[in-house]
């Protein structure tokens, strides 16, 4: 019974998956050596046990079920984000997680993050499959469906609603943006949305009223690394030093300098990449990179041979966040983006990160074991 | 087979999800050659950033070299201390913290930014030493602060322990951090500003002997400064001890003969030129010029009229009074003059037209007994027959106007009169009564104690001059030494000629002014069983009426001089006692007979002839 229902699970996938894992294990090992936060890889270890569990739960439900209830899991989210407000946890300067009692913390928006891949699977479905172009009225939607959500994570200081949380928020943006490239949005629509952020950016930008002064002090940091020796600045500098340090070999495990030496920010979180780079040099994240990009390839052919639109938007949506946050955590560890606060999925340390990006997999199996069924 | 998929594709786009590979393809290629031109173009110099990151350069201080007396009894030595140092080299702003710095170190942040700026052309990587000599208090604030304030460093040092009460002090001098003039002069190029330097007597004098080689410790270090681990290091060298030619017994006779007084004593073994004490009131305590020296010590210090920094037995230059005719005879004599001169003292006489008072009716008096009833007017009467130009002449040839070339900073020459020099130095012509004056000591006429320690010393050994110093020649390399005597250049070592017959006079004339029963001078000194011979001198501290006026509270009392030596021939021991304001030089003389009894007893127990108790 079992056998016939994985015969199609995507074994190779999830090979990838685990060996990236236990990079990252071991990684989060040797950044938490020296620090208070050493074993935190045994946890991580946790983690990925009960994602596993997770994702071969959710590969086991029909993903046309996760849509039906798609909807009602959306209003559900937007609760969750005002209550996060209400009687979330307040780390780091920012509130973001609920807690659960028991030592667990439950960070709500990660998992909207899973909604809204599924509603706007749905959402684009519709569409696809009444044939229509896509209209104006239908672009305006896909906003809203997204947007509202988005603002409510990206904390504006007049809505006063939400977690301020920059980097959490932006990664909703693939999602949208992956949902409106396939439901066949024409290059004139395109074109002009882009000239549409575009201004309202820059006024934004100009006016000093999209960001909040710490945001744009990472931006300018971003610019500017040496501006301010003390935050974000020094936080990219250090980056770079580790990363840049670890020339083509790398310092070997547990003698990265930067890393061990606290000079690194969050080793073991979002600087992870940069720590892995110092220790393992340029061949340890050339082949890093080689994973990614085979699973990210992997999950597209998986879009490809999917049974029907709808799997191909929510795997390919899936694909689109995880790119988005690999290329934006790994950017900002070389210094090629500015700090955002985003995790390095399958490599940060953190649960609710981990058990997102595994249920996430869990999906694109569940689509891939029904490609031949109907 | 693949029927559903076709009809699948015509749904969403194909192009658009097989151009999604390219896109991940491209984002890949992006980063990696990202990480190209970081890890491998820019590997070299991302390498020593970040070793610079973690290894930092601590000094290790090389202890002083400790200090010894004649015997090798300790005089300086060290003791440990924690000194907190200031590292510059944070990713913060460091202004910020200060407040906080100050209230824990007890400091104002006034002080620590003087310091700061003190240092502010001193390498970043170079840590700055904010306050010495911590208290535990202060040393559990900074362990307390680690992570607020990983800025501040605690370093181990060793610091110099002074003898208490000042004493020595002024032989002995003190340390301090080089000065910013000093880093300009040519002698301190090797320092490095925050170094630690003699400041004055032998610390100063052998600061290159005494300071060692300091070490450093490359040290590895975490992102709050927190030392981690350890590179390599340089080890500190430790200064060379030093024995100086002091004897402890005599230097403590020599303080405790000046206690309550102002004045200086110096004692010297004329053989040699071996300084056996020196002592000068009133003092200091360099203990607090090693540490912490507060502005409240040191205001009090240059505001005291009486100079305490002032070493006298070296730099008071005053008119020496009697103890000059020593001198006077010996020109006398080697003159072939005063052999047969007969002088009817009747309290005075007129010379150059002018009278000049004696304190006494001496009668009929010869050079055998002029030298112990110290009569004034056979010594008028013996200038006026000798003249400037002679007295002058013998009074340099015994070094009086001249730097002795002791191995000790700042020795004051004093001034010996001559046609010559009021020309030089007055721009007046000299009147030929002014030597008048000059042969009882008076004058323009000024001399140190040392320098009239060594002339006593110089003719009771029939001519022989010393070169004074408080360090063994034999403790100093060759270039140690001649470097020494060229940065101190003096009269130095010399023989002067001077018949036997004539030596002996004055000598022998000298021990009859500490005879009792005899002429009465300094009788109150004399010591049963110890040749002790001398000189008395009560010279006028104000010659000028109108000075004394504008000398507000400064004593009019004479000064209190008295040189003089054991045994009478080739004497071990010289000694020259200024008691400032002390009125009579046999007060002096009764001094003096303390140093000189301490070192004969001292010698007599060394050599197992008398029971120390």
């Amino acid at each position: 019974m079992m056998r016939t229902r994985f015969r199609d699970f995507d074994w190779m996938l999830l090979s990838f998956v685990l060996v990236l894992s236990v990079v990252s294990v071991l990684e989060i090992r040797s950044a938490t050596a020296m620090t208070k936060f050493h074993g935190f890889q045994q946890k991580q270890m946790v983690f990925l046990a009960v994602g596993l569990v997770g994702m071969f739960g959710f590969s086991l439900i029909d993903y046309h079920r996760l849509l039906e209830i798609g909807y009602w899991a959306y209003g559900v989210s937007l609760v969750s984000l005002v209550a996060v407000r209400v009687v979330g946890t307040k780390v780091l300067g920012a509130r973001r997680w609920i807690n659960l009692g028991g030592g667990v913390h439950f960070q709500p928006s990660e998992w909207v993050r899973l909604v809204l891949i599924l509603v706007a699977a749905r959402f684009f479905w519709e569409i696809v499959e009444s044939g229509r172009e896509l209209s104006w009225k239908d672009i305006g939607k896909a906003f809203l469906l997204i947007g509202v959500p988005m603002v409510m994570v990206l904390k504006q200081p007049d809505l006063g609603t939400s977690q301020p949380d920059l980097g959490t928020s932006l990664t909703y943006l693939p999602v949208l943006v992956v949902g409106l490239y396939l439901g066949g949005i024409r290059w004139k629509q395109a074109g002009i949305l882009i000239l549409a952020a575009l201004v309202v950016g820059g006024i934004g930008l100009s006016t000093g009223k999209l960001l909040k002064p710490y945001q744009r002090a990472r931006l300018t940091a971003f610019m500017n690394p040496d501006s301010d020796p003390q935050t974000s600045g020094y936080q990219i500098r250090q980056s770079l030093i580790a990363v840049g340090s670890g020339g083509l070999w790398g310092k070997g495990t547990n003698k990265g300098t930067q890393t061990q030496g606290d000079f690194l920010p969050i080793p073991y979180t979002d600087f992870i990449f940069a720590a892995f780079c110092e220790e393992h040099g340029f061949l340890g994240a050339l082949g890093v990179l080689l994973l990614y990009f085979l699973i990210l390839v992997r999950m597209i052919q998986n879009a490809q041979t999917a049974a029907d639109p709808a799997g191909s938007l929510i795997v390919m949506g899936i694909m689109g966040v995880l790119l988005f946050q690999i290329a934006v955590n790994i950017g900002m560890c070389v210094g090629l983006m500015p700090v955002t606060g985003i995790p390095l999925p399958l490599m940060s340390y953190g649960g609710s990160s981990v058990i997102y990006m595994f249920l996430a997999l869990g999906i694109v199996m569940n689509v891939r074991m029904r490609r031949f069924v109907n | 087979m693949d029927w559903n998929s076709v009809e699948r594709k015509e749904k969403l786009p194909t192009t658009r999800m097989h151009v999604s590979q390219y896109v991940v393809a491209l984002v890949m290629v992006v980063l990696g050659c990202w990480l190209w031109r970081l890890q491998i173009l820019g590997a070299a110099n991302y390498k020593v950033l970040a070793q610079q990151n973690r290894i930092r350069k601590v000094p290790v201080m090389a202890p002083r070299g400790r200090i010894f007396d004649r015997y090798g009894r300790i005089l300086v030595d060290n003791y440990p201390s924690v000194t907190c140092y200031l590292l510059r080299e944070q990713p913060k702003n460091l202004d910020a913290d200060l407040p906080l710095i100050a209230e824990g170190l007890h400091l104002s942040v006034d002080q620590i930014q003087a310091t700061m700026k003190h240092f502010q052309y001193a390498p970043k990587y170079q840590p700055i030493p904010l306050k010495q000599d911590i208290t535990p208090d202060e040393q559990a604030f900074i362990a307390a602060h680690r992570e607020e304030l990983p800025e501040l460093e605690t370093l181990d040092e060793q610091r110099r322990l002074y003898p208490k009460d000042g004493f020595a002090a002024h032989l002995i001098g003190y340390v301090g951090e080089v000065s910013e003039n000093d880093l300009n002069q040519d002698r301190f190029a090797a320092y490095e500003p925050g170094d630690v330097v003699g400041k004055s007597g032998v610390e100063e004098t052998y600061d290159s002997i005494l300071r060692g080689t300091d070490g450093s410790r490359d040290i590895i270090v975490n992102s709050h400064g927190k030392e981690v681990g350890q590179m390599g290091q340089e080890l500190a060298v430790p200064g060379q001890d030093l024995k100086l030619t002091i004897d402890l017994d005599v230097q403590m006779a020599a303080e405790k003969a000046l206690e309550g007084k102002m004045g200086a004593i110096v004692a010297m073994d004329p053989h040699t030129g071996e300084i056996l004490a020196m002592a000068s009131r009133p003092t200091y305590d360099p203990n607090q010029f090693a540490v912490r020296l507060t502005s409240a010590y040191w205001k009090s210090i240059m505001d005291d009229p009486d100079h305490p920094m002032l070493n006298k037995a070296i730099q008071a230059q005053l008119a020496p009074g009697s103890t000059f005719k020593i001198i006077m005879s010996l020109a006398g004599l080697q003159e072939n003059v005063a052999q047969t001169m007969h002088v009817m003292c009747n309290g005075g006489g007129v010379f150059f037209g002018q009278f000049h008072a004696c304190d006494k009716h001496h009668g009929m008096v010869d050079i055998n007994n002029a030298i112990p009833w110290s009569c004034d007017t056979f010594y008028y009467t013996l200038a006026e027959k000798l003249g400037i130009d002679v007295i002058s002449r013998y009074g340099s040839s015994v070094g009086i106007g001249q730097k002795t070339g002791i191995d000790l900073p700042d020795e004051a020459a004093g001034i010996m009169p001559s046609v010559l020099w009021k020309e030089k130095t007055q721009h007046q012509p000299w009147y030929p009564g002014e030597v008048v004056s000059v042969g009882i000591g008076q004058g323009a006429l000024e001399v140190t104690p040392l320098q009239l320690a060594r002339a006593l010393g110089g003719i009771a050994s029939g001519g022989v001059m010393v070169r004074p110093h408080v360090v063994f020649p034999s403790e100093l390399s060759a270039d140690e030494l001649s470097a020494v005597r060229a940065t101190y250049p003096g009269s130095g070592e010399k023989t002067i000629p001077i018949t036997p017959a004539n030596w002996e006079t004055i000598t022998d004339a000298m021990a009859q002014t500490t005879t009792p029963g005899g002429f009465d001078t300094a009788a109150a000194a004399h010591m049963e069983g110890i040749d002790f011979a001398g000189k008395t001198g009560t010279a006028q501290v104000m010659s000028h009426s109108a000075l004394a006026r504008t000398a507000g509270g400064h004593s009019t009392v004479p000064n209190a001089w008295f040189v003089g030596m054991a045994p009478r021939r080739n004497p071990d021991i010289v000694v020259a006692v200024l008691w400032e304001h002390g009125n009579w030089g046999n007060n002096s003389a009764k001094l003096a007979a303390q140093v000189i009894d301490a070192y004969v007893t001292e010698q007599r127990e060394r050599a197992g002839n008398l029971v120390k108790g």
